[in-house]
């Protein structure tokens, strides 16, 4: 939307896939508000979040399966804004794979080939079947195969094209949850082998962090946040990210006083630090800020013991209402004054019996792993019990 | 509670062993008496019916001196060489009106299940409305249409096609009534509904998400209709074409109100050694020899377009 265009386009490299002012509007409905974005070329780029959110109007706006209402496509340097489905340099893995069902596995990998007049097919679909491991399927029909390798055949009918850019449209959706984890690992593998950028929608967040370089989480039809999956996870920017990547805890605050270590804020009765770089709401003192900490990065001491705990630290009182001993952690949901629902997962190292529930405990942290967003926000943003509604 | 828990015991144990056989047995018959009334219809109406005929046709003698079987298979040949002109004239008018049908329906079978979108249903009823009047009162109607000197012939005579079609011999002069086109133009119509409804079903179920595939795969849209719509679109393609070729090629109406003694197929020869000129032996043969065709030449269609390992 802005009139940086000339700008960016100098600054782009050969293949990036560039975005700008995008959006997809259905009668009254907008399905993708104008949105600008680059994916920089090779690299693993996952568009995330829930369904509806427009990630995948704008994976086949970048196909050409779909029309933008406004703004452009750039492949490059090459607007294709204008050019159909069969003329971009782009290929698509469909979530339900649409492979061609009269054809063989052999016939469908060198389907893009034939089009395009490549008389001599064979060593690549044979190279390229090699390379998903399928080279024993050459001439079954798609439905003799199984979800995971009909899945891998839709990989390498698209990727035999050598396009510079492969979209996946949730592309593990479909297969069990063991499944998925090796095919994650099998597409990241294949992506760095071949070295195309891969534009990857999915609603699963753990499938975004494991594989992808870079996230988009969409919300509405907006680009929520953009960055590195620890970079999201770390500094969430909304509360919608904060509790779509994980789940975080709230507190709502008030700004006191700006200390040396940070801004200092009340809460209830208390007082918790926060560093001013991880601070996204207002600075001035007085205002309101959301301050948000990831579950695990407390630590549980029972109240007897709070003068062990060392100074420095952000820390809150409350009580044990619930303990779900799960393995490798132990999730705590703590009564507190400033938070009714806190939510606390304890690595299980040395446990204390005393932690049951009813329990008195502090509740402490390091104050750098705090972050401040803006209190106008729903704190509920993107948890599943706001997605269940 | 007390008297519920003593009651029951004595039944309970007794319940089982008794219940257990007579189920099972009658499980077992249960598939064979659904089956009943369907085989004996196919007995009585179908299976009966052939045998008779088939005796009929290697009978000989006389209305007046009654029938006897005498294994007479000249008749067969008797039949093939005087009427061979009407069999081809069959093929011929059944194979012009299924490409006919074909053309004409593909396209418009492809519009309901791809792009009529709410309108799908409306367009299906208006396909299958003709249904609702009598088959013989459609087919006088274009006694109406084609009538000499109506808008139509009219039409096609300014247009310069019948020119082409009287050269075809399709057609004789400035008419197109008593003519082989008119029976074949009477054929399509009356049969089209055949072929487009197998075809829309056949076309409906192809996922509109292969048409995306092969767009993205380079594929042009009348690629895309080439190598995937097409061909996952043979079933419906092959039963149209055997539902309208069929019925057509024995059809004897639309040759009988519609054309002249010129245009006559098969079916009116042997409506007409049936009951009119009650040569019953040769009417039977000359059923058979339809029938054997029939099943000869579809055999060969579906053999050579291979559909079996579609679906």
């Amino acid at each position: 939307m802005k009139t940086t265009k000339d700008t960016t386009t100098a600054a782009a490299h050969g293949g990036d896939v560039r975005l700008s002012g995008i959006s997809k509007t259905y009668g009254s409905f907008t399905a993708v508000h104008p949105l600008d974005l680059t994916v920089p070329e090779g690299s693993f780029f996952a568009l995330l979040g829930a369904s509806g959110c427009g990630k995948t109007t704008t994976l086949r706006m970048i196909a050409g399966l779909e029309e933008p209402s406004a703004g452009t496509v750039h492949l490059g340097d090459q607007d294709v804004t204008a050019l159909p489905p069969y003329k971009r340099p782009v290929n698509t893995v469909f979530q339900s794979y649409a492979l061609f069902p009269h054809l063989d596995i052999f016939e469908n990998v060198a389907f893009g080939l034939r089009r395009r007049g490549i008389k001599s097919v064979k060593k690549q679909v044979d190279e390229m079947l090699d390379l998903v491991q399928l080279g024993e399927q050459a001439r079954k029909k798609p439905h003799q195969l199984s979800g995971g390798q009909q899945q891998r055949v839709a990989v390498a009918r698209a990727l035999i094209n050598h396009p510079k850019v492969l979209l996946l449209d949730e592309p593990l959706g479909a297969l069990d949850l063991k499944l998925r984890r090796q095919m994650q690992l099998e597409l990241k593998r294949i992506q760095t082998e071949v070295g195309i950028t891969f534009v990857h929608v999915t609603h699963d967040q753990e499938e975004a962090m494991t594989m992808a370089d870079q996230v988009a989480v969409m919300n509405a039809g907006r680009v929520e946040q953009l960055g590195s999956p620890a970079d999201l996870y770390e500094n969430p920017r909304t509360t919608f990210v904060a509790n779509f990547l994980g789940s975080s805890n709230f507190i709502e605050a008030e700004i006191d006083s700006r200390g040396g270590d940070g801004l200092v804020l009340k809460a209830g009765g208390g007082k918790l630090v926060l560093p001013e770089a991880r601070n996204s709401a207002s600075t001035t003192t007085g205002g309101k800020v959301l301050v948000g900490v990831r579950p695990e990065k407390i630590s549980v001491t029972h109240a007897d013991e709070a003068g062990e705990i060392p100074e420095g630290r952000n820390r809150i009182t409350g009580r044990i209402a619930d303990s779900s001993f799960i393995g490798v952690s132990t999730q705590y949901v703590v009564d507190s004054p400033v938070c009714p629902e806190f939510e606390v997962y304890a690595q299980n190292i040395a446990r204390d019996p005393r932690l049951v529930p009813g329990a008195e405990v502090v509740l402490h942290w390091n104050p750098a792993h705090t972050f401040g967003l803006d209190a106008t926000q729903d704190i509920d943003a993107g948890t599943e019990e706001e997605a269940a509604v | 509670m007390a008297t519920l828990t003593e009651a029951p015991p004595p039944l309970t144990p007794a319940a089982p062993e008794k219940k257990a056989k007579p189920p099972r047995r009658r499980g077992r018959l249960v598939p064979y008496w659904l089956l009943l009334p369907g085989i004996l219809w196919l007995l009585v109406f179908f299976a009966l019916p052939m045998v008779y005929q088939a005796s009929t046709s290697v009978q000989t003698g006389s209305l007046e001196e009654g029938y006897k079987v005498t294994w007479h298979f000249a008749t067969y040949w008797d039949a093939l060489s005087e009427y061979y002109p009407q069999f081809l004239r069959s093929v011929l008018y059944a194979g012009s009106a299924t490409i006919l049908c074909l053309l004409l329906g593909y396209p418009l079978a492809y519009l309901i299940a791809f792009r009529a979108g709410r309108w799908r249903n409306l367009i299906m009823i208006l396909v299958i409305a003709p249904f609702f009047t009598s088959f013989l009162i459609r087919t006088l109607a274009w006694k109406t249409i084609l009538a000499d000197g109506g808008p139509v012939v009219g039409a096609l005579n300014t247009l310069h096609v019948l020119d082409v079609t009287s050269w075809l011999g399709m057609t004789q002069g400035d008419r197109v009534l008593a003519t082989p086109l008119a029976v074949v133009c009477g054929l399509t119509y009356n049969f089209l509904p055949f072929m487009i409804l197998p075809l829309y079903t056949s076309l409906e179920r192809i996922d509109p998400r292969l048409h995306e595939a092969a767009n993205d795969l380079y594929a042009r849209p009348v690629t895309t209709f080439r190598r995937v719509t097409f061909p996952l679109s043979m079933p419906g393609v092959v039963s149209g074409t055997l539902l309208t070729f069929i019925p057509a090629t024995g059809d004897y109406v639309n040759a009988d109100l519609l054309g002249s003694t010129d245009t006559r197929m098969v079916g009116n020869v042997i409506q007409s050694q049936f009951l009119r000129i009650l040569d019953y032996p040769t009417a039977a043969a000359l059923s058979f020899i339809l029938m054997a065709a029939i099943l000869v030449m579809v055999t060969v269609y579906i053999r050579r377009s291979g559909t079996e390992d579609l679906v």
